[in-house]
């Protein structure tokens, strides 16, 4: 065999193994994609019902399994923002923003201005502290709920926002605090000494250094805020009793018995409306929330 | 424009663990020191304290004509670069640069004017609009500099900055922080400035004069050279140079009026200089120190007394030079030598190697001090 011939077909060898490994490649993924797309829909197949039952008539949600429905019908949302009280939705939703917006801002602050201190200063019995702060991350949250309405009815606060919001600006939320401490950790001292001999007081390195570090970290405990305190139905129903200051979840839980006859297409309209926030918020806010949770912001 | 003076300085923390022990050292105006220690010496400590980022517990620290122990940081008119950069990740190079400016309130014009002067000197031009992560390590430790060189400090901080460099980048760039240094003394700005670091050689090639400390105490405070052929004591002896000064146990004995020092494989005559320096310690216990350069391999030496025997370990090559690790009487020693010189040295066989004893040291074994200066 000429040198010639051993080199074409040393190239067939290598075409024909190519090819092979190519067409396991190909079957392999296909295969992956598959099993994922299923599992995937599987997953969201009560979502997707929900969005096309919020479109079919009342009699027609109980009646087909598919989630198509026959016809488009906007009557489930046009009827259900009307609602059966005196108010819309319009009023709701502000009610719900009224809550979760200042909650959202005050919980960011308070939560930084914890963790640095935490984190960075030497506080007399500072491990005790922190002990105690993670202690109440496991306390449940219900063993509060008595003594803190005896409370809060003792401020006379009672119907309205403040014990939803307040509590937040005491950064009450200690896992929101254990995760920023976690994060600060990760940055490297020496950053702040740097800003420290740049002529940073200590709120300066907080404000100028830290915290534009910190954004991944504080963006995800927004967003987390955001969405407990959008979907919080147990807090507004304890706290809040007139209907005009209702937020959306209850609200939401209002037009399922407000009459003898529940209009199943309104509330499934009103369901997909209460989730379009939480879910603008976290498209607009993924990069980041992904960043938040997987790094610490510094690499090398 | 300012020395730097340290006044009994000590550190102390609240466990109890004494860092620094009074430490007196003043820094000339203009002056390249450097600090250097094993790790753990407190050099980075004292340096922080100068900075303003360590309490101090005792004594006083001076820049210029101000004590400086109640001062902050920023008020120092001091710069510091650090050994990780601790450029601000967020900003690019051009803020990290001029943030120091814009929180003193310097006007837009004059920072903008500085950091592109100091852009220009580093040739960092063209990475002003980037941010730390898209650059080297290289080029941040340039960036780094230039943040301290735009606020035109009195007194530059160096905390070991290149320890995160490689080998061929650390060379470049000690050339550039001399040359920093020599371009300000030109300008009439001269700078003082105090450098870490546990590396010899840069300690050796860029001070002015060198601290060495150990365990929170300073050693020896001198100019390089003399820290190599005048070490004070036995750990400057031991830490400076490398590879490092023989040191062997060893006594001084008399002999018909003429001194002799004895060491493992040999009694050696010691010169006449050296011999009354040492004369009141006769019949007593001592370390005898010697450089590897001061050992003379050669098969052909002519005559004299002053040599041991030993048989060769090892012979590391090093192409301009050779290092032979010896035993003599089961103590090993270490010559460098020239491989013009010898050509014939082979491991496992026995050789005379000549001692110079006109450069050899010998310290006390109980205060460690150089007795032979």
């Amino acid at each position: 065999m000429n040198e010639q011939d051993r080199k074409k077909l040393i190239a067939e060898n290598d075409l024909r193994l190519r090819k092979r490994l190519a067409r396991r490649n190909g079957i392999n993924s296909g295969l992956r994609y598959f099993v994922l797309t299923f599992v995937g829909l599987l997953m969201l197949y009560p979502l997707i019902w929900l969005l096309g039952a919020s479109f079919k008539s009342n009699a027609e949600i109980f009646t087909s399994i598919g989630f198509l429905p026959s016809s488009f019908d906007f009557s489930g949302y046009v009827n259900g923002w009307k609602t059966s009280t005196e108010y819309t939705f319009t009023t709701y939703f502000i009610n719900t923003f009224k809550i979760v917006i200042p909650k959202v801002i005050v919980t960011v602050i308070s939560v930084t201005l914890t963790a640095y201190g935490f984190a960075r200063f030497k506080i007399p019995g500072k491990k005790f502290l922190f002990s105690i702060l993670i202690a109440t991350l496991l306390l449940p949250n219900l063993v509060l709920r008595i003594p803190q309405y005896i409370m809060f009815n003792s401020f006379n606060w009672l119907d309205s926002y403040k014990p939803l919001i307040v509590p937040s600006a005491f950064a009450v939320d200690a896992f929101f605090v254990f995760m920023v401490i976690q994060f600060m950790r990760g940055i490297p001292k020496d950053l702040e000494e740097a800003a420290t001999i740049d002529g940073c007081n200590s709120i300066q390195v907080l404000t100028k250094i830290l915290m534009p570090i910190l954004k991944p970290a504080l963006i995800s405990v927004a967003l987390f805020q955001f969405m407990w305190t959008m979907n919080d139905f147990l807090g507004p129903l304890i706290y809040i009793s007139s209907v005009r200051k209702y937020p959306v979840s209850i609200a939401l839980k209002m037009s399922m018995d407000a009459s003898a006859l529940v209009h199943w297409n309104q509330v499934i309209a009103l369901s997909v409306i209460a989730l379009v926030p939480s879910l603008v918020v976290f498209f607009l806010a993924q990069r980041h929330f992904v960043d938040g949770i997987t790094s610490s912001g510094i690499k090398g | 424009m300012a020395e730097v003076v340290l006044k009994s300085v000590e550190k102390q923390y609240p466990n109890g663990f004494k860092a620094v022990h009074g430490i007196d050292l003043e820094i000339k105006d203009g002056e390249f020191m450097v600090f250097v220690g094993p790790s753990g010496c407190a050099k980075s400590t004292t340096l922080r304290m100068v900075a303003g980022l360590e309490d101090i517990t005792g004594g006083e620290i001076w820049i210029g004509d101000k004590c400086v122990n109640e001062v902050q940081p920023k008020d120092r008119g001091i710069a510091m670069v650090f050994q990780n950069y601790a450029l601000y990740p967020h900003m690019t190079a051009y803020n990290n640069m001029a943030f120091g400016l814009q929180m003193s309130k310097t006007p837009k014009n004059i920072i903008d004017q500085r950091v592109r002067e100091a852009a220009k000197h580093l040739e960092i031009e063209d990475l002003l609009d980037r941010k730390p992560k898209e650059m080297s390590g290289g080029q941040r430790q340039r960036v780094a500099l230039g943040r301290a060189l735009v606020r035109k400090p009195d007194v530059f901080l160096f905390d070991e900055p290149l320890s995160n460099l490689d080998a061929k980048l650390r060379v470049s760039m000690r050339v550039r922080i001399q040359e920093l240094h020599e371009m300000l003394k030109a300008e009439g700005v001269p700078a003082t400035m105090i450098y870490v670091t546990h590396d010899q050689v840069e300690a050796m090639t860029m001070g002015d004069r060198i601290t060495v400390l150990n365990a929170g105490r300073i050693m020896q405070v001198d100019t390089p050279m003399n820290l190599y052929r005048k070490p004070e004591n036995l750990f400057v002896a031991g830490f400076i140079g490398a590879p490092s000064m023989n040191l062997v146990d060893g006594e001084i004995v008399e002999m018909g009026g003429k001194v002799f020092v004895s060491i493992p494989g040999g009694v050696l005559p010691l010169p006449e200089e050296k011999a009354e320096k040492v004369r009141s310690h006769v019949g007593k216990k001592i370390k005898f120190g010697l450089r590897p350069e001061d050992i003379i391999a050669n098969e052909v030496h002519e005559g004299g007394e002053g040599f041991v025997t030993g048989s060769v370990r090892v012979v590391e090559q090093m192409g301009n030079e050779e290092f032979i690790y010896f035993n003599a009487a089961g103590t090993q020693f270490i010559a460098r030598v020239n491989p013009e010189q010898v050509k014939n040295i082979r491991k496992g066989e026995d050789y005379r190697f000549w001692f110079n004893l006109a450069k050899c040291h010998m310290f006390d074994l109980e205060t460690e001090e150089n007795l032979t200066l």
